[in-house]
């Protein structure tokens, strides 16, 4: 079988007449809106909004350590930004990042329904997150919290006065709109298909949400938990976690990292779903092993949460118990390899182009193979002693959840953008951005690499002045990322107005989403879909283009 | 270069760039075994990512679209997947058997180890060697010898780490962790505080010398403070009446402790219990949980009566107790001068509450003439 997809001609491609974005105006008519891909917008708005006070924070802590000393800020000053640096890149931008977003835009629309099954509680799940990010802020005004994003007790119950339990609750509320979002896209991948829509013919982005779902809807509420009881402990003693009352405090660090360690799949799964669809789009060939990167996706989700007290190993766990976390690491490992190798595998005898959502996987690809196996290097017993708690532990997060995570979701939305808006962006700028956000990734989180393997511990405000240069080297790296995401930023709001005409299917892509206009009508589809043929079959797009009379707009 | 800028930047320039660290020193038995399992994970690390890359960049080149303009669709590989499912499982289960083995060795410390105790707190490490040395923020051990190092925090969670010697363990509240390592380079290290622990979180450093046996015997020498830790512990337990209970006679109300560190002991539940550093400090703390078989569980708690370095001498003492013979001593002597001490006696002496080790010298050595030395004089 053989493939040759010829890009449509642009230059006839003009805006439908109806679509979600003007079938209604005013400001209540998004605020109340029951359709998800308003409140996927609503969504991009909102994380993007995060996403910036949080990368503002990051650029103050790297220029804080420019220097060994603690001279731009105080050390409270420093802990408090790392602290809220760390819970609105994770709850307020991460863990929505890809499924709020693209997810509940797409989902619906990929497995050929008109919406999601609750779309009340969709909405709901915005305002959910809309609470939760005012009481972040109102925390961060009323004067920060201090605790790091982890929460740790005595620390958190005993030992601090600063806005510990407006944080825990608007963390606590966000955990809500995360459960309600993945209980929508359950529901909606179960009983919602399109006609001839089977499993096996569901897009590799649905099958990643499916498990990103699953964790959000089991792991989530152990947080809120948690959070809970470190409330209750702070009002009114309740002691769980004290061992003065008989309590323990690492059952907290338990409880924290049951759901805390399922978070990372849930933030990188959704980003997995969105590389499948970009190599393959840009590859023009179908996913090398549909099955085993579905299923891979699955064994994730199922090992992810089985290996939480990796993160314990040096507090005084029994050693058999490390022996099986560690072990049970290591598993959850190959499926992520697995992925790696299929995509690689997707490339040959492809018909490769390299758009932006192309260059960004590819980073993607890069970034996340080097945090996945520094991942190996940390779930290694003896190494992990020594690497535990420094910036090896930050490099190596950083590379999978803003390497991999954050370059999947700017693969995303460039590979989405035509379909959300109906417009372009300016390609050569936007191949720019992607190559910028590159190496200005590697630049501010590889020296972090060496440093933590020097022994700098992660958190300190100040430190020995023989690990200055790396940490001058790994700030300019951030100034330079800085700049990568500022740019798509700038061009894509310019795109809004003056991008060019995308038409229905700029990058000749498969999925459903791809064969009705851009921007898609209210209610997605004029009919509803019959699917007969499977996931990413390039020849029957090829036939189907050649068969049909061409109606662009 | 240095005619265009000035020369004190040029200096500053030179110094920087010279003198950084791009690798730790390898100063413990146990850091050359960390370093060659690192070295191992970045050689498969750099084989992965190498293979990878090859494979993007590679077809990406081959088949790119103005040289392969027609796309062959292909199903997968069983076989394929299974080859690059079963390589990368096997390679990281030699990664999981190698730190396996590395962990263990970094957490089971020789029995012929030298304790030192460590006490952490916001935002301090506190160092009690056994001979009555007490160090703050620093730490002087041997070179060439084991040293176990137990741990306790008396408020957050703190993390002791030495990255020199490749070792770290959490210091935990209300639970001992133990570490060891052996020094092989005389020098001074890096002490690191890696768990989050507040404010002051970067100030919680310090540094570890190594020293030749020889410097170590006479920095010992000349930093002890007069008391050992287990002479310290013998004046605890007499001015908290614990020779009362614990007297080791036929009768008494208390288990006999002499002899009892490293023991196993019978509980009133029928089960039996390992006398260890933690059971001690449990059994002072929180006497009831285990109860000796044969005893009621009359000892009251000693929960906020004695900090973390007042348990710690207790535990040296009991652990060091062969013999009732002194607490016995003690005993009658007190019973003897009681009626004529009065408020001054020992038994009325003022609850020992976090008192700092270094504080109680003069009165324990003030003690020690009115029980030991002059039995019948009544001190005053």
């Amino acid at each position: 079988m053989s493939t040759i997809v010829s890009l449509p001609d642009q230059s006839t491609a003009t805006l439908p007449k109806r679509s979600y974005l003007n079938s209604e105006y005013g400001l209540k008519s998004w605020l109340l809106t029951g359709d998800h891909k308003r409140i996927a917008i609503l969504y991009l708005i909102s994380i993007t909004f995060f996403f910036f006070i949080g990368g503002a924070m990051a650029g103050l802590i790297r220029l804080e350590l420019l220097t060994p000393q603690t001279d731009l800020m105080a050390a409270d000053t420093y802990n408090k930004l790392f602290t809220m640096h760390g819970i609105i890149m994770i709850f307020l931008f991460l863990v929505p990042s890809v499924p709020a977003t693209i997810g509940n835009f797409l989902i619906p629309i990929m497995v050929g329904a008109k919406d999601l099954a609750f779309p009340k509680i969709n909405l709901l799940s915005w305002y959910l997150y809309i609470v939760g990010g005012t009481l972040t802020l109102a925390a961060l005004i009323l004067g920060g919290v201090d605790t790091g994003w982890t929460f740790t007790t005595p620390l958190s119950t005993h030992y601090l006065n600063t806005h510990v339990i407006t944080a825990g609750m608007a963390i606590f509320v966000a955990g809500f709109s995360s459960i309600f979002t993945g209980l929508n896209f359950i529901v909606t991948i179960h009983r919602m298909r399109a006609p001839g829509m089977t499993w096996f013919r569901l897009p590799l982005f649905v099958w990643s949400h499916y498990a990103a779902s699953i964790l959000m809807v089991l792991g989530t509420p152990v947080l809120a938990i948690a959070l809970v009881l470190v409330i209750l402990e702070r009002t009114i003693g309740i002691g769980v976690f004290d061992p003065t009352k008989g309590g323990d405090p690492l059952l907290f660090q338990h409880l924290f990292w049951f759901y805390s360690h399922p978070a990372v799949y849930i933030m990188i799964l959704p980003g997995m779903g969105v590389i499948s669809e970009v190599i393959s789009t840009f590859s023009r060939k179908r996913v090398f092993g549909y099955t085993a990167v579905a299923f891979s996706s699955v064994a994730i989700a199922v090992f992810g949460f089985f290996v939480w007290a990796h993160h314990m190993f040096i507090m005084g766990v029994s050693n058999y118990s490390a022996l099986v976390f560690s072990l049970l690491t290591m598993l959850v490992a190959v499926p992520s390899a697995i992925k790696i190798f299929n995509w690689s595998a997707t490339l040959y005898k492809g018909s490769i182009t390299f758009e932006t959502p192309m260059l960004y996987a590819f980073g993607f690809i890069g970034l996340f193979t080097i945090g996945g196996l520094t991942g190996v290097f940390l779930g290694s017993l003896g190494m992990d002693i020594h690497l535990t708690e420094t910036y090896f532990i930050v490099a190596h997060f950083h590379f999978v959840m803003v390497g991999g995570m954050l370059m999947a979701f700017l693969a995303g939305v460039h590979f989405w953008w035509p379909k959300m808006t109906g417009r372009m962006y300016p390609e050569g700028l936007s191949k720019l951005a992607a190559l910028v956000t590159f190496i200005g990734f590697n630049l501010t989180f590889f020296p972090q690499f060496i440093v933590g393997y020097l022994g700098m511990p992660r958190r300190y405000a100040a430190y020995p002045p023989e690990f200055q240069v790396l940490n001058v080297l790994s700030t300019a790296g951030a100034s330079v990322l800085g700049i990568g995401y500022l740019l798509p930023m700038l061009y894509l709001t310019w795109s809004l107005k003056y991008g060019k005409i995308a038409g229905p299917n700029p990058w000749q892509a498969t999925g459903l989403e791809w064969q009705i206009q851009s921007p898609p009508l209210t209610e997605n589809f004029v009919e509803t879909p019959v699917v007969d043929y499977e996931a990413y079959d390039y020849d029957w797009l090829a036939n189907k283009t050649k068969n049909e009379v061409t109606t662009v707009g | 270069m240095h005619y265009f800028i000035s020369p004190v930047l040029w200096q500053f320039l030179v110094n920087w760039l010279t003198h950084f660290a791009l690798f730790p020193p390898e100063a413990s038995s146990i850091a050359p075994y960390a370093d060659a399992l690192y070295f191992f994970l970045i050689l498969i690390s750099l084989v992965g990512l190498v293979i990878v890359a090859a494979l993007v960049f590679g077809f990406s080149i081959l088949y790119r679209k103005e040289r392969n303009p027609e796309a062959t669709q292909i199903e997968g590989s069983t076989l394929l997947e299974a080859t690059w499912t079963i390589i990368p499982l096997a390679l990281f289960m030699v990664c999981f058997v190698w730190g396996a083995l590395l962990y263990f060795r970094i957490y089971n410390p020789p029995t012929n180890a030298m304790n030192i105790y460590i006490v952490g707190k916001q935002w301090m490490w506190k160092a009690e060697h056994p001979g009555g040395q007490h160090e703050i923020n620093a730490l002087h051990v041997p070179i060439g010898r084991p040293v176990q190092l137990t741990m306790i925090s008396q408020d957050v969670f703190h993390s002791f780490s030495i990255p020199a010697f490749r070792v770290k363990r959490e210091v935990i509240p209300g639970r001992y962790t133990t570490v060891w390592f052996e020094a092989t380079q005389p020098g001074t290290y890096h002490l690191f505080c890696t768990q989050y622990c507040g404010t002051l979180h970067s100030q919680m450093i310090g540094e570890v010398t190594a020293m030749k046996p020889e410097d170590y015997e006479a920095w010992t020498a000349g930093s002890t403070s007069g008391m050992s830790l287990a002479q310290n512990g013998e004046r605890l337990f007499a001015s908290l009446g614990c020779n009362s209970c614990h007297s080791g006679n036929a009768g008494a109300r208390g288990p006999n402790l002499a002899e009892v560190y490293g023991s196993r002991v019978p509980l009133a539940n029928g089960s039996y219990a390992f006398v260890d550093d933690a059971f001690l400090r449990d059994s002072i703390l929180n006497p009831t949980l285990h109860t000796t078989s044969g005893f009621a569980p009359i000892m009251p708690t000693y929960q906020g009566q004695i900090s973390e370095e007042g348990l710690i001498d207790l535990v040296e003492y009991i652990k060091a107790l062969h013999s009732n013979f002194r607490i016995q001593q003690t005993l009658n002597t007190s019973e003897v001068q009681a009626p004529n001490l009065g408020q001054n006696g020992l038994k009325a002496e003022p609850t020992y509450t976090n008192l700092h080790s270094l504080q109680v010298q003069k009165s324990v050595q003030t003690q020690k003439q009115g029980t030991g030395a002059q039995p019948g004089v009544v001190k005053q």
